[in-house]
């Protein structure tokens, strides 16, 4: 994903996507440590439904509806500000946990603790994760070198 | 993306929506009969709960709204829960309006597809007391009186003319305060 031109929007961009990819269980823990979260007022959702994913899969790199996954979104309003998220799959809790994450990193003064205590670690556990599978799936790469001609 | 608001929409969306869905086919059923909806809303400013609770249950992706100019206050969070697409108020299958639009001004549907013509939701001041008109038509046994404040003048007089395009015509759904009541274009209206 390209970053957004402003860098607010970018900041929230990055902090989404780890929060769409967190687990519930791991974003409970981290905030276990820190003051609790604003009462949330839920306004949508959480809701389940299905976007259609489209990808580069062809060898030309053109566009492709890959197929649809399920999504759960949810919207919430903690104090002054309102969260948003979207996550794959369809576990309600997980969406109302990253929402309120959300909300709460956008209040200037939860969001530094918010981001230290809870993105961070979270970013950095999803980093290694990825990390060591793109290792594992190197280990055992074979070169197309048809195909990689072709291509250019 | 669409704008977020602060307000919610219907704490149960799938239970509440039917229920409002159920008093508009009740109100429609039984023309001027007067049904409670939207009890524990919190729509925007210029919203009644009644009206909100109408679009909520009626108005989605797949529908086109026109709203009138007084009520654009709660466009942001009508297209954050329905995210109906805008049309002119010629073309849109549901006008929001505060005022009654007038006749030419709306889609009356065409012999081939009547049912295409718009429904009208009114947002008016009071059911029940004000304007007393006496209803007949398809719904009602005996002619009925019914009671609503906040119709123009020659009110009569313009249903008529809606009456008379049958099978064509508009339907109207009237809302005040958590209260609805509907006149569907088979009613006959007359004044007094």
């Amino acid at each position: 994903m390209t970053p957004h031109p402003d860098t607010a929007i970018a900041a929230r961009q990055s902090w989404m996507a780890v929060l769409a990819r967190a687990e519930a269980n791991d974003m409970a823990q981290l905030l276990a440590d820190l003051p609790p979260l604003p009462d949330p007022v839920i306004l949508r959702g959480p809701e389940v439904g299905l976007v259609m994913v489209r990808g580069r899969i062809g060898g030309g790199g053109g566009p492709f509806n890959l197929g649809e996954m399920t999504v759960t979104r949810c919207t919430l309003r903690a104090g002054a500000t309102v969260g948003h998220a979207s996550i794959a799959g369809r576990v309600p809790e997980r969406a109302i946990l990253a929402a309120r994450i959300d909300a709460g990193l956008q209040d200037p003064t939860l969001h530094d603790s918010l981001h230290t205590a809870v993105i961070a670690p979270l970013a950095a556990r999803q980093l290694a994760a990825r990390a060591e599978s793109a290792a594992k799936a190197a280990a055992t790469r074979v070169e197309f070198f048809t195909l990689q001609t072709m291509r250019t | 993306m669409t704008t977020a608001t602060d307000l919610p929409g219907f704490a149960d969306p799938v239970l509440d929506a039917q229920a409002a869905f159920r008093a508009v086919l009740a109100a429609l059923s039984s023309p001027g009969s007067i049904h409670t909806v939207g009890t524990g809303l919190t729509p925007p400013a210029p919203l009644a709960t009644a009206t909100a609770a109408v679009l909520l249950a009626l108005v989605d992706g797949e529908t086109s709204l026109a709203i009138a100019t007084a009520l654009q206050p709660a466009t942001a969070w009508l297209a954050f829960h329905c995210g109906p697409a805008t049309a002119p108020m010629t073309d849109a299958g549901f006008v929001l309006a505060d005022a009654l639009p007038d006749l030419t001004a709306v889609d009356t549907g065409s012999d081939e597809v009547p049912e295409r013509a718009a429904t009208v939701i009114l947002q008016v001041a009071t059911l029940g007391s004000g304007d007393r008109f006496t209803l007949a038509g398809p719904g009602l046994q005996h002619p009925t009186q019914f009671a609503v404040d906040g119709l123009p003048a020659d009110f009569a007089a313009r249903w008529a003319a809606n009456r008379a395009l049958y099978p064509r015509g508009i339907d109207l759904i009237l809302c005040a305060g958590s209260r609805l009541a509907a006149l569907p274009r088979s009613v006959t209206v007359r004044e007094g």
